[in-house]
């Protein structure tokens, strides 16, 4: 079925089977491998990527239901020459070892941050009524859809906590 | 995952009419698609509510709130009347899931999911829930997530939603 | 030409102490990070090959049997469907490490419930997908087969048996002894990047892009699953998305893909599932673990004993060794051990991250612990009593050892003196503890080879079929290189994970960055001398850096040293007499401090702090991030992480990122990790040892022993789920 894609602002016309997911649009489809596929069930995070500003598990959703939307996945976010903060920041923090999480964690993080500028209140914020500040505890928190096995975890949290110091 | 005919809802009215005869609504998708691709749900018809105006909180005359089926597990957990004077449902929504999942899922597919019963989710083995009569696997098996309380000996699978703990402690109800 | 290195003797010429370069050791970036943060580096099932069809791979539902596919023609029918495929060469489970040859094959018998007996392949991976969940699979003439470990029959390990002095009586007469039943149960690898291949022939040549640790042994594991000379098969895998373990020996997709991509004449991409990943990999085994321990009346071990039962497949020859480290962790004068093994018709055991140690080592620490809280000592003190001078089995010297300074040093750096009494500390609703443990584990050196070019300008390349499961050993290689070869990091281009380059010992054990660093090292040492030997000069008097050699009061570009002409050589690393003349081993200590709320039981790890010594330290950033990787999983086997088999067929109920709980960011606090100078001669010419393994080689202790601390309650059924401590409290 046909089905529009604003992909990392390139307008992409797919006529795919309805049963194809997201993730396997992008990596089956339009060779964008960058987007990875660790369960295909929702529980890594491996496949996180941005619909219309917010984050979301790929590999859970199908292509179809997102006719006309605007998706930006790693390819969007930089490139190795030209690479975000926060991609930068993963680099010099060794924020990933294997590197199959990385581009989920990027992504997932990229709009985690937007999140909490919004004032989105977590699982560990202690007065939900008014906004959180950028704790490691806050964003070990918010990061807990994006496992990795080689636990880069507290270099993750690192990277994330100077990226966002050097942007405010 | 059966192949479908996919069908995108452009009213209330339209959605029921095309779901009748055994197809079923996605909104999130975030269990419904997970369940298809085990294929312990096999939908002939899929019909996507995702553009409908479901998705608004209002403020109710007697001091309440109107949740739409299609608000956000974030949008609900976020909203400031909901973290001001319903803190229990804020925190119950935060609890689960991921924030991925919460910026997917919806309140009234949160209230619809099926159990997270490892029988039921696995094909080969015997599930009244799944297959009614062919038995509970789960009541000889490895059980230590289910239910001790509201048990039958056809069942112990739990509803797994936070939410829906908070909605029953505020006193919610459903309605069209 | 071939430079060749066999470790007879002490390496005790430090070279890497003071390269002008100064690279080795030094915390730098990953050179292929840029690649993987931007989703640019290719990992097995991302490479884009015109014409790819896909596979799925079918699983047996029961644990016994004839394999009858019931409907396979009306699948074979279905849209899209290029093939069903049940052959005799399919794998009944991966290869363990370091097999170098196919393991039991065969798609026709069913022995354990998530067997893959077929594969479906389509044009599309939506069509292979559900032809493939369609195929009706029916076992016939199944015999009732044995999945619990306690009612299995029993084959000792006769091998691992040590029976030294009198433990009987050395328990019997002891001030102090504790003798206690442990178990653990199985735990899965799961690394973030299921098992996947891509098979491509090529006439009778098959190239596989894959996810492997060990290439050249996987190359002969896939020939001989196939019939074909290893000759005819490439394995490429520049990006393996994790391994620990379960990517050690070839797996069963790899030969689907294989078989199926020849008899469709296409290239054919086949990944496992994520349940697949976890029912037809590898486990590591569960454990049953009796440790015995006498004291005197100072805390000193007169005696050790150590028995444990671990489970595999019926023919499979892979053990769990639990005891590696207990055989010299500690002095005790009467030792007795004993390893069993049970056959279970539940998925094959091999390789987990630290086979052995991960949980014979947590075991035992559990069990000083305990012999502390007997005697009424420091538990830190009590392990600085019992440190060996040699190998209290074989009477051998230790190669190095730093465990005295990390257990003191690690002590230190967590504040362990403000250690609270039991059940003594209490924050609101939670109760506080501290728990230490050591850690060690056995150091091993493999063949290794690599080779190095300087090319004509000036920059070198350095290429060997090793991986890099992020390990660092993009990084390492480099570093050794630029190091050696006097130039920077950027000039110094590696090329890893192809089997047309030179074997290298592979990714696992924790020997991977040494074996091949060592190659690269012994390659390296021949370019200096022909380069010395071009200029006229003795090797050790050429001083190389930022590409340029001085040398008698001269300096000159490499450049224009070569003329135009590169220097290759290959290095060839084996193990030699050092790998038997000593005990070589790696020690370290770890400490925790837990929370348990004291109404639900719940434990969070608040701060976890390592200290390890593990030879030279290659790259002090990825070396770290090896740590804190060993200890997140010790995180994991100590609170969340437990393969829950049905009691009935065994299969694997929760086999799947959502049920079998890995650690999440949320588990882990900011850990901290000390790296502590040491140099070990008798291991390799770099005076390195490996790190890979040591940081999770009884973490798992410290948070129970912590959890004790805060609450007295001791779990001896690992992992301390918040029903097992609340039930104690």
């Amino acid at each position: 079925m046909e089905t529009n894609l604003e992909i990392n602002g390139t307008r992409h016309r797919l006529d795919i089977d309805p049963r194809t997911t997201l993730l396997d649009a992008l990596r089956h489809h339009l060779g964008l491998t960058g987007s990875k596929k660790g369960c295909d069930h929702g529980q890594c995070g491996a496949c996180t990527v941005i619909v219309n500003g917010r984050r979301i598990n790929s590999c859970l959703t199908l292509a179809c239901m997102h006719d006309g939307d605007e998706v930006t996945t790693i390819e969007g976010i930089g490139q190795p020459d030209n690479l975000s903060a926060l991609q930068a920041a993963f680099v010099q923090e060794d924020g990933f070892q294997c590197g199959y999480c990385t581009p989920g964690q990027i992504c997932s993080a990229t709009a985690m941050l937007e999140e909490v500028r919004n004032g989105w209140p977590s699982h560990v914020t202690d007065d939900i009524a008014s906004g959180a500040e950028l704790t490691d505890a806050e964003i070990s928190e918010r990061m807990s859809g994006n496992l990795c096995r080689c636990a880069a975890y507290p270099n993750i949290v690192e990277a994330i906590r100077k990226a966002a110091e050097k942007s405010a | 995952m059966r192949a479908f005919d996919y069908v995108r809802a452009d009213s209330a009215e339209g959605a029921v009419r095309d779901a009748a005869g055994g197809a079923a609504f996605i909104a999130g998708g975030t269990n419904l698609i997970d369940l298809m691709k085990l294929e312990v749900m096999s939908p002939e018809t899929l019909v996507d509510i995702n553009r409908l105006a479901m998705n608004g909180i209002e403020d109710t005359a007697d001091g309440g709130l109107r949740i739409g089926a299609l608000v956000t597990n974030s949008d609900l957990a976020n909203d400031s009347r909901v973290r001001r004077n319903w803190p229990v449902l804020s925190r119950a929504l935060l609890a689960g899931a991921s924030g991925q999942l919460r910026n997917k899922a919806t309140t009234g597919g949160n209230l619809l999911q099926r159990t997270r019963c490892l029988y039921f989710y696995d094909r080969a083995s015997a599930c009244n829930k799944r297959e009614p009569g062919t038995g509970c696997a789960a009541q000889e098996g490895f059980n230590r997530i289910l239910a001790v309380l509201g048990t039958s000996e056809h069942c112990i699978a739990t509803h797994p939603s936070d939410m829906a703990v908070a909605m029953r402690a505020l006193g919610a109800e459903g309605r069209r | 030409m071939t430079e060749h290195f066999k470790m007879d003797a002490p390496a005790t010429e430090h070279r890497l102490d003071d390269m002008a370069q100064g690279l080795v050791g030094a915390p730098l970036d990953r050179p292929e990070g840029p690649f993987k943060v931007t989703g640019t580096a290719t990992y097995a099932n991302e490479w884009q090959i015109e014409g790819m069809v896909h596979g799925i791979m079918v699983r047996s539902p029961g644990n016994s049997g004839r394999v009858v596919l019931a409907n396979r023609d009306a699948v074979a029918a279905m849209p899209g469907v290029l093939a069903v495929i049940q052959d005799d060469r399919l794998l009944r489970n991966p290869a363990q490490g370091t097999a170098d040859a196919a393991p039991i094959q065969g798609a026709r018998h069913a022995d354990y419930t998530g067997q893959l007996i077929a594969v479906v392949v389509a044009e599309s991976f939506e069509q292979a997908r559900h032809a493939a969940q369609s195929l009706t699979v029916v076992l016939e003439s199944g015999k009732t087969v044995t999945v619990d470990p306690d009612t299995a029959a029993v084959e000792p390990q006769e091998g691992q048996a040590v029976d030294q002095g009198d433990l009987e009586s050395a328990m019997r007469d002891a001030a102090h002894r504790v003798d206690v039943v442990y178990s653990t149960p199985s735990h899965s690898s799961s690394p973030m990047e299921p098992h996947a291949s891509i098979a491509t022939w090529d006439g009778d040549d098959l190239t596989l892009r894959g996810s492997y640790q060990m290439l050249k042994y996987n190359r002969n594991e896939l020939a001989d699953a196939l019939g074909i000379h290893p000759d005819r098969v490439r394995i490429i895998s520049p990006f393996v998305g994790g391994g620990f373990g379960s990517k050690l020996g070839l797996s069963p997709e790899a030969v689907a893909a294989a078989i199926a991509a020849q008899q469709l004449g296409r290239p054919v991409s086949v990944a496992l599932t994520r349940p697949q990943v976890y029912e037809a990999t590898m486990r590591r085994s569960e454990t049953h673990q009796r440790v015995r321990l006498s004291a005197d009346g100072d805390g000193r071990l007169t005696g050790l004993g150590h028995d444990a039962r671990v489970s595999n497949l019926p023919g499979e020859t892979f053990a769990e060794p639990v005891l590696q480290a207990s055989h010299f962790l500690y002095a005790g004068s009467n030792r007795q051990m004993s390893l069993d093994l049970v056959r279970l018709h539940r998925m094959c055991a091999g390789s987990v991250r630290a086979p052995g140690e991960a949980v014979g080592v947590t075991v035992l620490e559990n069990a000083m612990d305990e012999l502390a809280h007997e005697i009424g000592i420091d538990p830190v003190a009590l392990r600085l009593r019992n440190i060996p001078e040699t190998d209290p089995e074989s009477g051998k010297d230790f190669s190095s050892s730093r465990f005295r300074e990390a257990l003191e040093s690690g002590a230190e750096a967590f504040g362990w003196a403000d250690r609270p009494g039991l059940k003594e500390r209490r924050e609101g609703e939670w109760l506080i503890g501290y728990g230490m443990a050591s850690a060690a584990r056995i150091n091993v050196l493999m063949e290794s080879q690599a080779r190095v070019t300087l090319l004509p300008d000036g920059t070198a390349r350095v290429e060997t079929d090793m991986t890099d499961i992020g390990t660092g050993t993009y990084a390492i290689l480099g570093q050794i290189a630029g190091d050696m070869l006097g130039l920077p990091r950027d000039a110094v281009t590696v090329v890893l994970g192809d089997t047309g380059l030179p074997p290298a010992a592979g990714s696992g054990g924790s020997w991977g960055a040494a074996s091949s660093g060592t190659s690269v090292y012994v390659a390296c040492e021949a370019i200096r001398r022909q380069l010395a030997e071009r200029l006229g000069v003795a090797e050790p008097d050429l001083m190389l850096k930022d590409g340029r050699a001085t040398y008698a009061n001269q300096t000159q570009a490499l450049s224009d040293v070569l003329k135009g002409d590169e220097i290759a050589k290959l290095g060839h690393v084996t193990p030699g007499d050092t790998s038997k003349a000593v005990r070589q081993a790696t020690f370290g200590a770890y400490f925790a401090e837990v929370a348990v709320h004291a109404a639900t039981g719940e434990t969070r790890v608040r701060r976890m702090h390592g200290s390890f010594a593990a030879g030279r330290i290659l790259n002090a950033k990825t070396a770290r991030s090896q740590c804190l990787g060993g200890m997140t999983f010790g995180i994991g086997i100590a609170l969340t992480e437990e393969m829950a088999f049905d009691p009935r067929d065994g299969h694997v109920t929760n086999h799947n990122l959502a049920e079998y709980h890995i650690p999440v960011n949320a588990d882990v606090p900011q850990l901290t990790v000390a790296l502590l100078e040491e140099r070990d001669d008798w291991a390799n010419p770099l005076q390195a040892k490996g790190i890979g393994e040591l940081g999770i080689c009884g973490a798992a202790a410290a948070i129970t022993n912590a959890i004790f601390n805060a609450t007295g309650v001791r779990v001896r059924d690992y992992p301390a789920t918040l029903d097992k401590v609340i039930a104690g409290m």
